[in-house]
């Protein structure tokens, strides 16, 4: 080895701790600052089907921002609590979350029974709360701190009824589960149902852990019902659907967003054929048109999230990811400030997020408009964009 | 539809609902009468038994007999492994603690089928097409049918057992008076085995005869378990006849309920059917007073 060779691989050396210094002083400099966000979801318990791909959904993107580089060189730290789907619980995490994690914004709960239960506690300590959870009470009145990703129930509702009128469709039985999504849903379709010239002839109910509804809908068979709306988000709800199959009945059946779970199809195995139901676009990404706005997001989470985890998407994981994208948004913009991020949030326009495109304005903390919801139907086992 | 045919459309959906429930109060009595407890996991039974169904013969496309064969067979050793794991190692145990070991055991089935099987709810096709009946304007499904005739077996085969065999007439004596049946030789140990084997079995057969009916999850066995257990109290608990009769009384009040008064009030109506049967004869319909009175509980 020449002198001149010893000193150029010196050189080389020497740049290489000193990169490695930089690069590791940058580490431990952002390992210091991490941006934090808490989540809260019904990780376990009876309401798992939303926490769980909601839990996937936000640890997938702190992955992603933290490989891209996290935000404006921070990384993002998401700290999940399980609320199993109880307001007590619930109320017990988002506190550890505000004083203990000090978090700069929460994400969740899953359950909008949960969700209004950590309302007086985010308004308190003035932290923005991002709800994953449907019911338009959440929003209604306006709260300053709080927000909601899903799409509004009575939204669902009018999509139905529009659709309803355009085919000349003006008496419908309806049946619905008794929780709670089931019971909000029973009440607007009734509500809002004289405004389309539409009577309900026939007003039924199921319990969410029944394994029979002949029962019902022999009573729905014997008035003149020209529909059947389904109401529901449990499992139970495939059984509305092969019972009616049963009893032969071939008036159309639609059935609540609640049915946005490829697996509800799978249950009701050949009779859920032709199920007309409102939902997000999320669930019939590959037959949307092209030019979609929303084509592209939906395609890569989708990707993504099958990828990653080998289950297919549902709405729930998509109202988190919305969720989570606002706070990145808001955090890229504004920075580590709770006030500054809320009323970042407040006046986002034209965001682009898997349940739709987002307006939020201080009147409308929801920011989704009936638009958000397509009309799909099932065919061949799959959902389809209805025509 | 004809009032008439809506009548026995209500009937019929009764009968279905009615031999589920009666199915499981079927175990909950077997358990009882060796031991004096209500075993919590009856339930719990019925949905493996269901969910291992619905893997051999979906997952690796077992024919039907033979799935039915291994899920019964599976069911009825980890119902004797509960048996010997958690209940037998008990010396002089209360009848308290029994109960909440099986509420325990209750609680680590449905977790371990969670973990197993995910939070997803499954289906099994029905054995023999899902093609309905037509009967005088109402619909009965031919699984329906599959369910009463393997039903009808189950009840012949279990008054068999206990009448003319020795296992079953030993089993009866601990029903009687375990004491005395042990002074008489019999070992009750064994017999609480048999018991759990039996009454897991029992539940594993109505698990996956009605999974193509009612849907299989791994939540779904704690309500059947209550209405189970409904029935088996309403029939008086220890009478097999009784289980039966209750769950099909329980069952068609149901239906009825549902079809001419709300379907809102369902449950709440057997209840109160319960309800008033227990306090004009607390024994039970087919319940013998002065037995249950020599009862602990």
């Amino acid at each position: 080895m020449t002198r001149k060779t010893k000193v150029a691989t010196g050189v080389v050396a020497a740049i290489v701790v000193a990169l490695l210094l930089v690069v590791s002083f940058s580490v431990w400099c952002a390992a210091l600052k991490p941006y934090k966000v808490g989540a809260v979801f019904a990780i376990t318990g009876g309401a798992s089907w939303l926490g769980e791909p909601e839990r996937n959904t936000v640890k997938m993107i702190e992955e992603n921002v933290n490989a891209a580089g996290g935000i404006n060189g921070h990384p993002l730290q998401v700290i999940v609590e399980d609320t199993v789907g109880d307001e007590t619980k619930a109320v017990t995490a988002v506190k550890k979350l505000i004083e203990r994690d000090k978090v700069l914004a929460i994400i969740g709960p899953s359950r909008s029974g949960t969700t209004l239960a950590v309302i007086p506690i985010v308004q308190r300590a003035k932290v923005p709360l991002i709800s994953c959870a449907a019911a338009e009470a959440i929003v209604i009145p306006v709260k300053q701190w709080v927000f909601k990703t899903p799409q509004k129930d009575s939204d669902a509702v009018i999509r139905i009824y529009e659709y309803m009128r355009e085919h000349g469709i003006s008496k419908v039985a309806i049946i619905t589960g008794t929780t709670g999504f089931g019971d909000q849903g029973r009440k607007q379709l009734k509500k809002m149902a004289p405004d389309y010239g539409i009577t309900i002839v026939a007003d039924e109910t199921y319990g969410p852990k029944d394994t029979d509804m002949t029962v019902q809908l022999t009573k729905i068979k014997g008035t003149k019902a020209q529909a059947v709306i389904n109401w529901s988000i449990v499992p139970a709800q495939a059984i509305v659907v092969k019972n009616m199959r049963q009893l032969g009945m071939t008036i159309p059946l639609f059935q609540s967003h609640g049915f946005g779970n490829i697996k509800y199809v799978q249950a009701a195995g050949k009779a859920a054929e032709g199920i007309i139901f409102p939902a997000g676009r999320l669930l019939a990404v590959d037959t949307l048109p092209n030019d979609n706005p929303q084509k592209e997001v939906l395609s890569r989470y989708k990707k993504e999230y099958e990828a990653k985890y080998g289950e297919s998407v549902s709405t729930f994981g998509g109202h988190a990811w919305d969720a989570l994208h606002l706070v990145i948004l808001a955090l890229r913009a504004v920075g580590p400030d709770r006030a500054k991020i809320r009323n970042f949030i407040e006046n986002v326009k034209g965001f682009v997020g898997t349940g739709g495109i987002f307006n939020y304005s201080p009147d409308d903390h929801t920011g989704l408009t009936k638009e958000a919801f397509e009309m799909l139907t099932v065919k061949n086992g799959k959902f389809v964009v209805l025509k | 539809m004809s009032l008439g045919s809506q009548i026995l459309q209500y009937l019929f959906t009764g009968i279905t609902v009615g031999s589920i429930y009666g199915m499981v109060a079927l175990g909950f009595n077997i358990i009882y009468n060796s031991t004096g407890i209500i075993n919590l996991a009856q339930g719990e039974f019925v949905m493996l038994g269901g969910m291992i169904m619905i893997s051999l013969t979906t997952t690796f496309k077992l024919p039907l007999p033979l799935g039915f064969l291994i899920s019964v067979l599976l069911v009825t050793m980890i119902g004797a492994a509960f048996e010997r794991l958690a209940i037998h190692p008990l010396k002089n145990p209360s009848v308290i603690t029994l109960i909440i070991i099986t509420v325990a055991g209750s609680i680590l089935f449905k977790g371990g089928a969670m973990f197993l099987w995910g939070k997803g709810t499954f289906t099994l096709p029905a054995f023999s097409g899902e093609k309905p009946i037509f009967i005088l304007g109402a619909t009965i499904l031919p699984q329906t049918l599959w369910i009463l005739g393997i039903m009808g077996i189950v009840v012949l085969l279990l008054t068999l057992f206990f009448s003319f065999t020795q296992a079953g007439k030993a089993m009866k004596a601990c029903a009687v008076n375990r004491e005395a049946a042990n002074l008489m030789g019999i070992n009750v140990k064994v017999m609480v085995l048999f018991s759990f084997a039996l009454s897991a079995a029992i539940g594993a057969v109505a698990g996956i005869i009605i999974a193509p009916i009612s849907l299989m999850d791994y939540n779904r066995g704690t309500m059947l378990a209550v209405k189970g257990f409904c029935a088996a109290v309403l029939g008086g608990l220890g009478s097999n006849l009784g289980a039966i009769t209750a769950g099909f009384i329980i069952g068609i009040m149901e239906s009825l309920g549902a079809g001419f008064i709300s379907s809102g009030y369902k449950d709440a109506i057997a209840l109160v059917v319960l309800l008033v049967v227990l306090f004009v004869k607390p024994s039970g319909i087919l319940g013998n007073k002065e037995r249950s009175q020599l009862k602990k509980f």
